[in-house]
């Protein structure tokens, strides 16, 4: 992977001009690729890493993953109803695998009644959905590669040889 | 009281930096960048295997050369890595870090008044180890040559009673490296008046030019090398104290005879640590590496464009900016720079005598705390100009 690109996996805010220092080229060329890994599709966005569990508003979440079998249609294999799946504001990961059911839904909604809803009314329901197994998640630990625990204090001595 | 302190400890330097260092120790919020350690805690892999150790009631003393299977791991590590030839039987030991290896290897052969060679800039201990050990420092001013040791400079130094030299690169403080050209032409000087090499490659794993050339794997010179390295650096386990020495037989078991009346062994639970690191190793390496060569393109781009002067460093985590264009001895500079803008760095005077126009600035510190850092030095340096 390009260096740009792993720059600002790690943090998004890093500037083209401090890129172009770690990297010893020019903020124009820096600024250039980057507007070409927009363009492309391969940089999709830029966000901040949230812990939701220290978020104590109103506006908590609840979210669940859900194991969906469904029936392939002719000619189109799962492609077209995982897109009617997917589609839904509701869902917010979803991936085909393979064991013992097809899709893997991640959903997120207001409280535990929205995504029940979703499930019963939405989901479920659905012509090629042959059935679905849901898991409530309690407590994020981890997500997306990043630890959800408050940040830790440098352990090291402020000065050593 | 009488004074029982031997002659040769009370002579040794402590210096205005010991000081300095309980200064920054003592202050709150300060942006270090005095910090000779990785920035990050050991892999998880290598603490749980230290974990699990325990565990299972590993808690014994070793083998004095250290645990079979970690001296072989190391002795496959090495052969894999740099084609080096070390048995793990007689020609490696486990030792309390570099800085135990160190000191092993100047007593196992020290007679009363050898001389060793010290380039400078040096990592601090290894004077006051030569003399504790018996032996007087030698020390190499290498400033004209950009830090670098050159064939000529040493062999302005070396005399009959030369015995060795202690020869660390990449440097702690300088980040200088060799080629492998460069490691060559100082083989010839090192053979030719046959000198033993303490060769200390601890960052070897942190250069970021060009391939780091084992000293001991360029041949004849293997005979006279004692090939010092460890853990601390490559797999950020500082706190484990892990380290090896490589070396002919004879040296090996005499560093060997008195690692055991004074040490014995090495912590097992680090050994233990240490055989997962080297087990799981390479790619985090690869990654760190990265990342530092990052910090140090940014970091040395902005102490030149300041107008602290900093040519690059090859290895390492260290930049050693000169601070000339402020006029300012370095203890002071760091004393104030820590008081105005409470910023930590080390006084070049650390690591040699006549290094007042320099400090040490480490980056091995997040990308954001070295922004800050270098901000408020520039705003430091400024304020100094328009005085």
């Amino acid at each position: 992977m390009d260096e740009i690109l792993e720059i600002l996996e790690k943090d998004a805010r890093v500037t083209p001009e401090e890129i172009a220092k770690m990297t010893r080229k020019k903020p124009a060329e820096i600024k250039k690729a980057i507007a070409k890994y927009e363009k492309e599709g391969i940089i999709l966005k830029y966000k901040a890493v949230i812990n939701r569990e220290l978020v104590r508003e109103k506006d908590s979440e609840v979210r669940a993953i859900i194991e969906v079998n469904l029936t392939p249609q002719k000619d189109q294999g799962f492609d077209k109803v995982a897109e009617r799946i997917y589609s839904f504001p509701e869902v917010y990961s979803c991936y085909l695998v393979s064991g013992t059911y097809d899709l893997l839904v991640f959903v997120r909604g207001r409280d535990l009644h929205s995504v029940a809803r979703f499930i019963s009314e939405k989901l479920s329901p659905m012509e090629n959905v042959r059935g679905v197994v849901t898991h409530f998640l309690l407590k994020k630990y981890k997500e997306d590669g990043v630890m959800l625990k408050q940040k830790e204090e440098d352990k090291r001595i402020a000065i050593s040889y | 009281m009488k004074n029982y302190i031997s002659r040769k400890v009370e002579v040794m330097k402590p210096s205005g930096i010991r000081a300095f260092f309980d200064l920054v120790l003592g202050m709150k919020d300060v942006v270090s960048l005095g910090v000779g350690e990785p920035d990050f805690v050991t892999p998880w892999e290598i603490r749980e295997a230290g974990i699990s150790s325990l565990e299972q009631g590993y808690t014994s003393y070793t083998s004095n050369k250290g645990l079979m299977k970690l001296r072989m791991a190391v002795s496959q590590y090495l052969k894999k890595t740099y084609g080096l030839d070390y048995s793990p039987e007689e020609e490696i030991l486990i030792t309390v870090g570099v800085s135990e290896g160190v000191d092993l290897a100047l007593r196992a052969v020290m007679e009363p008044h050898d001389k060793i060679i010290v380039p400078s800039p040096s990592y601090v201990s290894y004077g006051p180890m030569t003399e504790l050990a018996g032996g007087v420092p030698v020390y190499v001013d290498t400033r004209k040559d950009n830090f670098k040791l050159t064939p000529r400079n040493l062999e302005r130094h070396i005399d009959a009673k030369t015995k060795g030299i202690i020869f660390n690169y990449p440097s702690n403080p300088s980040g200088v490296s060799y080629t492998r050209k460069e490691l060559k032409s100082l083989a010839g000087v090192f053979l030719r008046h046959k000198l033993l090499v303490f060769s200390d490659e601890i960052y070897c794993d942190l250069t970021y030019d060009f391939d780091h050339t084992p000293l001991a794997s360029l041949g004849k010179i293997k005979d006279y090398v004692i090939y010092l390295n460890g853990f601390s650096k490559s797999y950020a386990m500082t706190g484990w104290r892990v380290g090896y020495a490589c070396g002919p037989k004879e040296i090996i078991n005499a560093m060997t005879k008195i690692h055991q009346y004074t040490i014995m062994c090495v912590s097992i639970t680090s050994q233990m640590a240490a055989c997962e690191g080297l087990h799981v190793g390479a790619k985090s390496v690869e990654e760190m590496k990265r990342e530092y060569k990052r910090r140090r393109e940014f970091v040395v781009s902005e102490l030149n464009r300041i107008g602290l002067s900093c040519h690059k460093p090859q290895g390492a985590f260290y930049a050693f900016p000169s601070i000339k264009s402020t006029g300012m001895h370095c203890l002071d500079f760091s004393k104030r720079l820590l008081a105005e803008e409470r910023v930590a760095v080390v006084p070049g005077t650390a690591f040699g005598d006549e290094l007042t126009e320099y400090i040490r600035i480490s980056y091995a510190s997040s990308f954001e705390k070295l922004k800050e850092a270098l901000r408020r030095i520039d705003v430091f340096v400024k304020k100094r100009k328009e005085k």
